[in-house]
């Protein structure tokens, strides 16, 4: 997916408590906050959990997959850098920790996206960030990949 | 009249919506439509105790209250800024007369106008959607739309003609609203279909046309309203829910805040939804009427497409939706794009509504609606007994 790669397009504006999840992107893993006070699982990154307000979140290793809840191929993007990549995929993607976020699927044909569609993620270089794109889960390595991490 | 009133809209006040303005500051367009606004009231420039305005992040990033004021040569006893997107308009109504209840002012003007420009500034966000949004090619309201059309059509089987019937009947109204940017520009179900997919499922013709404008209201109370230059309408129940600003932290993609709002609304006045003499939903793409449709009870989840098959949305229907085109007919002037449907909902109630005056119009539904589905405001207004 050379089109990415050479994107300029806006990329992330980490903040400090975002910062681990770039870093791990960095490194081709996908993390998560935690909450130790009441166990959920958290994205985007915050400062306290947003079910009981606990300061206390850890990063931890995530399952990279999740379903796809709602997608839309792009043909005319908010933004001019995208116009390149057009027709892409945005996606929501319902992570199997439970939260929802939100991300490009790629590597896939735009007719044979489906909602329920099960998928993987695949880290994309978009200038200086690894972004956590998405793939079907059955058309690909990803799969085992993401197997033998868990 | 059904319920009590907690306050009344007593004047109006409407900039024709045009693509483009040059030189045009947004002062300027907000002091020309309070001017028609406080005049149609019938009120004194001194009169006006109340300020509402909304969020400006060009010319004015703060202090934006007293800003307008010092333009408008006016020293109100309450000023804020209401900052609910396309819910803004309908959320300074129920604050309004709020403010008027509590004692701190007796007549508010709440305004929005907006210029624009051919150079479009880009947002100077640093939130979690320009983190975690943006970086993924999904910019701009389109997609956060396309998103929950998409879910609809998953989960329940509605087609792209029934999406499709709503921009078709909100160009037909437009026909009768000279001040519509589509006037004398209908589009059948047929042209939807053919216009080009913006972002699927979404066609151009189901998003709204960006345009510069204003609109205004005045609040008084009940009281204060008798015996003014129109017979009054009044605010008989509000409801309002905030429930995510990012499209993928939405509780739900098929069922928005507008529900509980709409709820609340109509429990406060003592009525429902199909009681209404004018639906005026918040149209800023064809799926959030859709939604509202289905939230407002109307019809089951996911029913919206054979409903509107089943009705007819015009003036002289059985359920008039949206008389003054929508925003998908009139055009969206931005923020004020949510208050053409409290602007139209006055027009109807007060039988001032010309050729597409609704016939003995008595109560309307209006609702408002910000960012990603995220904000939603719900009045019910009726006529003056």
């Amino acid at each position: 997916m050379t089109e990415f790669e050479s994107l300029a397009v806006p990329g992330p504006i980490p903040t400090s408590v975002s910062r681990p999840f770039w870093d791990a992107a960095s490194e081709g893993r996908f993390t998560l906050q935690r909450c130790d006070a009441c166990g959920s699982w958290i994205f985007y990154p915050r400062s306290h959990c947003p079910q009981c307000w606990s300061p206390r979140l850890t990063w931890q290793e995530a399952s990279g997959r999740g379903t796809v809840k709602s997608f839309s191929v792009i043909h005319r993007p908010g933004h001019p850098g995208w116009k390149v990549a057009t027709p892409y995929i945005v996606a929501l993607i319902e992570l199997t920790e439970g939260p929802t976020m939100l991300s490009t699927l790629v590597d896939v044909p735009l007719d044979s996206v489906r909602v329920g569609m099960r998928v993987a993620v695949r880290f994309v270089q978009v200038g200086k960030f690894a972004l956590p794109m998405f793939v079907p889960l059955q058309s690909t390595k990803e799969a085992d990949r993401v197997d033998s991490t868990q | 009249m059904a319920g009590r009133s907690l306050g009344a809209i007593a004047g109006i006040g409407e900039l024709k919506p045009v693509r483009r303005t040059q030189g045009a500051t947004t002062l300027g367009l907000i002091a020309e439509t309070v001017r028609l606004a406080v005049e149609d009231a019938g009120l004194d420039k001194d009169a006006i105790d109340g300020l509402l305005v909304g969020p400006q992040v060009g010319e004015t990033p703060q202090h934006v209250p007293a800003t307008v004021a010092e333009y408008l040569g006016i020293q109100p006893r309450m000023a804020n800024v209401v900052d609910l997107g396309g819910a803004s308009g309908a959320g300074m109504v129920w604050r309004a007369a709020a403010a008027i209840s509590a004692g701190m002012c007796d007549a508010v003007v709440c305004v929005l106008a907006n210029t624009r420009e051919d150079e479009v500034s880009r947002s100077p966000n640093r939130n979690p959607i320009r983190e975690f949004d943006v970086p993924f090619g999904a910019s701009g309201a389109n997609i956060s739309y396309a998103l929950p059309m998409q879910r609809h059509m998953a989960e329940y089987g509605s087609t792209p003609a029934q999406f499709a019937r709503i921009a078709a009947a909100a160009r037909d109204n437009a026909q009768l609203n000279p001040l519509a940017i589509f006037y004398g520009h209908p589009a059948s179900v047929d042209d939807v279909l053919a216009s080009p997919i913006i972002a699927s499922p979404l066609h151009l013709y189901e998003i709204v046309m960006p345009v510069a404008g204003g609109e205004a209201v005045v609040v008084v109370s009940a009281e204060r309203a008798r015996g003014l230059k129109h017979p009054a309408v009044h605010l008989l129940g509000a409801g309002e829910k905030v429930t995510h600003r990012a499209i993928s932290q939405a509780p739900s993609l098929t069922s928005g805040p507008l529900k509980p709002a709409m709820q609340q609304a109509l429990a406060q006045a003592g009525v429902t939804a199909d009681a209404m003499s004018l639906l005026s939903f918040y149209d800023c793409y064809t799926i959030m009427v859709a939604m509202t449709i289905e939230d407002a009870g109307l019809c089951a989840a996911g029913g919206f497409g054979r409903w509107i098959e089943e009705h007819s949305l015009g003036y002289d229907g059985d359920f008039p939706l949206n008389t003054h085109g929508g925003q998908l007919g009139f055009g969206q002037p931005d923020l004020a794009g949510g208050m053409t449907h409290v602007v139209e909902a006055v027009r109807q109630l007060r039988h001032d509504a010309g050729v597409r005056q609704i016939r003995n119009a008595q109560l309307a539904l209006v609702t408002g609606n910000g960012a990603t589905v995220s904000e939603a405001t719900a009045l019910v207004l009726g006529a003056d007994a």
